[in-house]
């Protein structure tokens, strides 16, 4: 195993289709127009010195150390900002040159530490190796003079220092800061001898703009901007590709190690979802996979209120199999059932949905995207015939109108939305339709032309607002619409839309949005050339989450925005593997691949291949699960990688129904909420330390590399394969290569993939058959997947969750930048230093009227139930409007949340809670009476001597 | 199962179903309880219907009725 180094180009490639062929050094070399000299010479295998120059930001030219001559012109231009010419002769290595570079490399040296020796960056520097390159070898000038030798390190931010004494003002921080990450953080404040990088106003990091991604300090070349982890640990001597467990961008990383430690996270530049970027999760937020709180022996009690009892994995195995056998005996086959979780990799998701298919005998296997994207993959099948995103995240670089809805890129899916906002720094419009004024509304160098504000729970009528005016302005695209849709569909869907009552004048008493605006918005998005749709769960978690899916694939298809580049209707998935669990099978209504389990056809196929029988009817979802619990028919669960205690809507409700069971199983790296009602805890794997794959937003199929052993001694797809074989449904894989071919031969959009194909391809997106070898970025290009698209009538139907005198504000959850989903793993991190707990934003009116002050304790509370937590004074929220996470178990803010859900798929209506806000003066009942529970029920007892 | 949550959940299924002007409701309402609910809540819901079932909307509990003769 040895270091992967990338190739650094020190300028980013050139897009032109015309090529120039010019000589370096001798060597004839031909590259597109408009690619840098200096980028020409490492084509031809020549490295020119560089220190202000790297790949990922464009040419500076201020460090003169690249120059260069060129035969018949004058000076010795920056080979960085020079462009290639026709026929050109270019030397790298002159006397000229040499003395030059010598001469500036010594008065960079003369005012920069010489500890190389006791320096975190020894070895991995560029000013190193360029002093070296360039033959320093004395320093004229003395360190006598004024310097900046001794200026104060900032080690404000968890993960990184800034020590200034060792900057050289290079400006690639600042750069990456503004094109790469496009936060605008970072600056060089002051003139020539003064000039220094600083974050926002002069402050320190951790209180300026800085949102921690990394960019800077990947692009440092000196150890001015390091990771504290390499000061701590030293210089890493192997990596591992490996795919982010964060979220649903999926980017690739490099796990750099010593042995088998992490010594860094470092974003990999051949990563197609992340080109080589990375947010503050990801790459810095893994020290939770080595926190102390890790379990890591099974451990089983007869009652949730006795202490945990480590056993072995045999006892645990064998306890759980005869509990789930007794279960089914005494109550019947339905009475058990599992989840998974999207923060299993693909191949542990599908053996738990087999597990359940073929060893329990039922289909009550669900997973956790029921309450995050249940209602993308009913509407997007439904309407365009698959249950997926149409676009890769490259197709965003070709929009001309980015139209987001129900999503917070910037917070929960960061490296796209930097994509995003280079987009739109370079001439893209657009749309954001939000109860909150998001970061995208309005940032530097970033402003929605228009932002429909609505009222939390009207997203039909204002979709359907907007195909209003598409279609009685005529902005409809006929054409396409009659060769890619059925005619007749579209006819029908135009004269329902067209109704008077659907125009923006007649729904804005409903969504609070000015007809004017909903007009401009839909002539924009209509005629602004590619429109593209990007939304995330403000869309799908509400009683009409499903109806909106299939309103905005309505809107593509009659507008022509879907089947190219630039377009689409692109679900921002929540979770890293969101989608793959999904494609798994791991709803209870489908096998892999969205193939319903009454099909004779596939049901046939996996009966033949398992060799074993398989109900052909649905299963119970999660809240049917709960609810059967509460009501005493279901008795045992088998949860892999889901905390639903603290996740889940109405918290009280789903621990009356995990209460009731008689045998829950949760494995997981933490005791975490739902253990607390758990009978065996089965110690789970980190990602660092388990092969697969996760499957991200774009459809992406990413590898997942074991880069240490697993700490608990058995991986979760081992766990699986075990309770399986000990209930007597046997499982025999030795590898998860294994798995996946299996996933392969029965899953037509799979066939092509394995874990060959994937070290080949380095990732492939699904479908991936004979008829897509390497994958299929974007779909439905020629035709729909269904044959013909299909319009659907999307008549509004306002949620039973109305507020009153009661409850008068509505209140809408979601999540913040530094946290990810129930915060299991990002608490356990430095993130907590930018979100230690959760809070309610409130707006200054609501708070006044309340008299709430900044910072005050508030009850919230709703009819499902209240918590108590600090009141940020806001903006951001309408009048009328508040605002929560639900990081924190100590707020539990699913506790204020209800059991309405989406329609057609029972996802919960988390972005919906009538409620009212008061002064308060701590934690409510509930939360103490919780606080004393859990810290009863984690009890574990001392081994016996 | 209790029926009160089913039958709200049934009802919410007919109001979209109900919108659809090409579609005969009463088939996709019950279509969607087949393809998606569990056998175990068909059955709450038919037996309920079966008793009269008060509180679901009309062309709920014909389909209801129907799922209840074909589907179980």
């Amino acid at each position: 195993m040895t270091l992967i180094q990338e190739i650094d180009y020190g300028t980013p490639a050139s897009k032109a289709e015309k090529n120039v062929t010019l000589t370096i050094d001798g060597v004839a070399v031909t590259v597109p127009e408009g690619t840098s000299l200096m980028r020409a010479a490492v084509d031809a295998g020549i490295q020119v010195p560089k220190l202000c120059a790297t790949d990922s930001v464009n040419a500076f030219g201020s460090c003169r150390l690249c120059l260069v001559e060129i035969e018949g012109r004058n000076g010795t231009p920056a080979s960085c900002t020079t462009p290639v010419a026709e026929g050109i002769k270019v030397l790298t290595q002159t006397e000229r040159l040499k003395q030059i570079r010598r001469g500036v490399m010594e008065l960079y040296i003369s005012d920069h530490p010489l500890d190389c020796l006791t320096c975190a960056a020894n070895g991995d520097c560029e000013l190193q190796d360029m002093a070296g390159a360039v033959g320093l070898r004395e320093v004229r000038y003395g360190f006598d003079g004024d310097n900046h030798l001794k200026a104060a390190k900032d080690e404000s931010n968890p993960y990184f220092t800034f020590d200034p004494s060792k900057c050289i003002v290079c400006s690639r921080c600042v750069r990456a800061c503004e094109e790469v990450q496009g936060t605008f953080a970072l600056t060089i404040d002051g003139r020539g001898f003064d000039s220094k990088v600083s974050a926002g106003m002069d402050e320190d990091f951790i209180g300026s703009e800085c949102v921690s991604c990394g960019a800077c300090v990947q692009a440092c070349p000196t150890a001015t901007l390091i990771e504290k982890s390499v000061i701590e640990i030293g210089q890493p001597e192997h990596s591992v590709i490996t795919t982010c467990a964060y979220c649903g961008v999926g980017c690739s990383f490099k796990a750099e190690m010593r042995g088998t430690e992490v010594v860094r996270m470092v974003p990999y530049k051949d990563g197609k979802a992340n080109h080589g970027h990375s947010c503050v999760k990801g790459r810095f937020a893994w020290g939770y996979t080595t926190h102390r709180d890790r379990i890591l022996n099974p451990m089983v009690r007869e009652k949730i209120s006795d202490p945990w009892r480590e056993v072995s994995w045999d006892e645990a195995i064998a306890y759980v199999a005869s509990e789930f056998k007794r279960i089914q005996a005494k109550y019947g086959r339905n009475a058990v059932g599992g989840i998974t979780s999207s923060r299993c990799t693909n191949e542990e998701t599908y053996l738990i949905q087999k597990l359940i298919r073929a060893g329990f005998g039922n289909n009550n296997v669900d997973t956790c995207a029921r309450v995050c994207h249940s209602p993308t993959g009913y509407g997007l099948k439904e309407t365009f015939g698959t249950s997926a995103g149409t676009q890769d995240f490259d197709s965003v670089t070709e929009a001309d109108v980015v139209l987001i809805i129900g999503a917070n890129p910037t917070d929960a899916h960061p490296v796209f939305a930097s994509q995003m906002k280079k987009r739109l720094r370079s001439g893209a419009r657009l749309i954001v339709v939000d109860p909150r004024r998001i970061d995208m509304v309005r940032m530097p160098h970033v402003e929605a032309s228009y932002h429909l504000q609505l009222t939390p729970g009207t997203n039909v009528a204002l979709l359907t607002a907007l195909a209003h005016v598409i279609v009685t302005e005529g902005l409809a695209d006929e054409a396409f619409v009659r060769e890619r849709c059925d005619w007749d569909e579209f006819q029908d869907w135009a004269a329902f839309v067209a109704e008077q009552h659907h125009s923006p004048e007649a729904t804005a008493t409903i969504t609070g949005v000015p007809a004017e605006t909903v007009r401009a918005a839909a002539r924009l998005y209509a005629t602004g050339g590619n429109s593209a749709i990007y939304y995330g769960l403000g869309v799908t978690e509400h009683s009409q989450g499903t109806t909106t899916v299939m309103a905005m694939a309505n809107l593509a298809m009659a507008t022509g925005n879907i089947g190219r580049r630039g377009v689409g209707v692109n679900p921002l998935r929540g979770q890293n593997n969101v989608q793959g669990a999904c494609d798994m099978g791991s709803f209870p209504h489908e096998f892999t691949g969205y193939r319903h389990i009454s099909d004779d056809a596939t049901r046939t196929m996996f009966e033949a291949f398992w060799n074993v029988p398989l109900d052909p009817e649905p299963g119970l979802r999660i809240p049917n699960m709960l609810d059967a619990a509460v009501d005493g028919s279901f008795k045992a669960i088998y949860i892999e990688g889901e905390d639903i205690a603290q996740s889940d809507p109405d918290t009280q409700h789903v621990v009356a129904g995990l209460e009731n069971m008689e045998c829950v199983v949760v494995q997981d790296l933490f005791l975490n909420e739902t253990a607390n009602f758990a009978h065996v805890f089965l110690p789970g794997s980190t990602f660092l330390e388990k092969d697969g794959t996760f499957t991200n937003a774009e459809r992406r199929i990413g590898r997942v590399r074991k880069v240490m052993p697993s700490r608990s001694g058995m991986a979760d797809w081992e766990i699986t394969m075990a309770i399986s074989n000990a209930m007597g449904f046997p499982m025999q894989y030795n590898h998860p290569s294994e798995i996946m071919d299996e996933i392969a031969h029965l899953t037509p959009t799979f066939a092509g993939v394995s874990y060959d194909s994937l070290d080949a391809l380095g990732s492939v997106q699904w479908p991936c058959n004979d008829a897509a070898p390497t994958g299929t970025p974007i779909m439905h290009i020629d035709h729909f997947v269904r044959g013909k698209g299909h319009f659907v009538l999307t008549e509004y139907v306002a949620t039973d969750e109305r507020t009153g005198p009661r409850f008068p504000l509505l209140l809408t959850t979601g999540r913040i930048l530094s946290h990810y989903n129930v915060g299991a793993q990002t608490r356990r991190t430095g993130n907590v230093a930018w979100h230690p707990e959760d809070l309610l934003e409130i707006h200054p009116h609501d708070a006044e009227q309340r008299g709430v002050r900044e910072g005050d304790w508030v009850r919230l509370q709703s009819r499902s139930g209240g918590t108590s937590l600090r009141a940020k004074i806001t903006e951001r929220v309408a009048p009328g409007v508040v605002y929560t996470t639900f990081h924190h178990p100590e707020t539990q803010a699913n506790v204020v949340t209800t059991e309405f859900s989406d329609w057609a798929t029972n996802c919960p209506e988390y972005k919906v809670t009538a409620v009212q806000v008061s002064p308060s003066n701590g934690p409510t009942e509930w939360q103490s009476h919780y606080q004393e529970l859990s810290e009863h029920n984690r009890h574990i007892a001392e081994a016996a001597e | 199962m209790s029926p009160d949550r089913l039958i709200y959940m049934a009802n919410q299924i007919g109001k979209y179903f109900s919108s659809q002007h090409r579609q005969d409701p009463v088939a996709g309402i019950a279509n969607h309880l087949k393809k998606f609910w569990d056998p175990s809540m068909r059955r709450t819901i038919a037996a309920y219907a079966d008793q009269g079932g008060a509180g679901l909307d009309p062309l709920v509990l014909q389909a209801v009725r129907t799922l209840s003769v074909t589907h179980l």
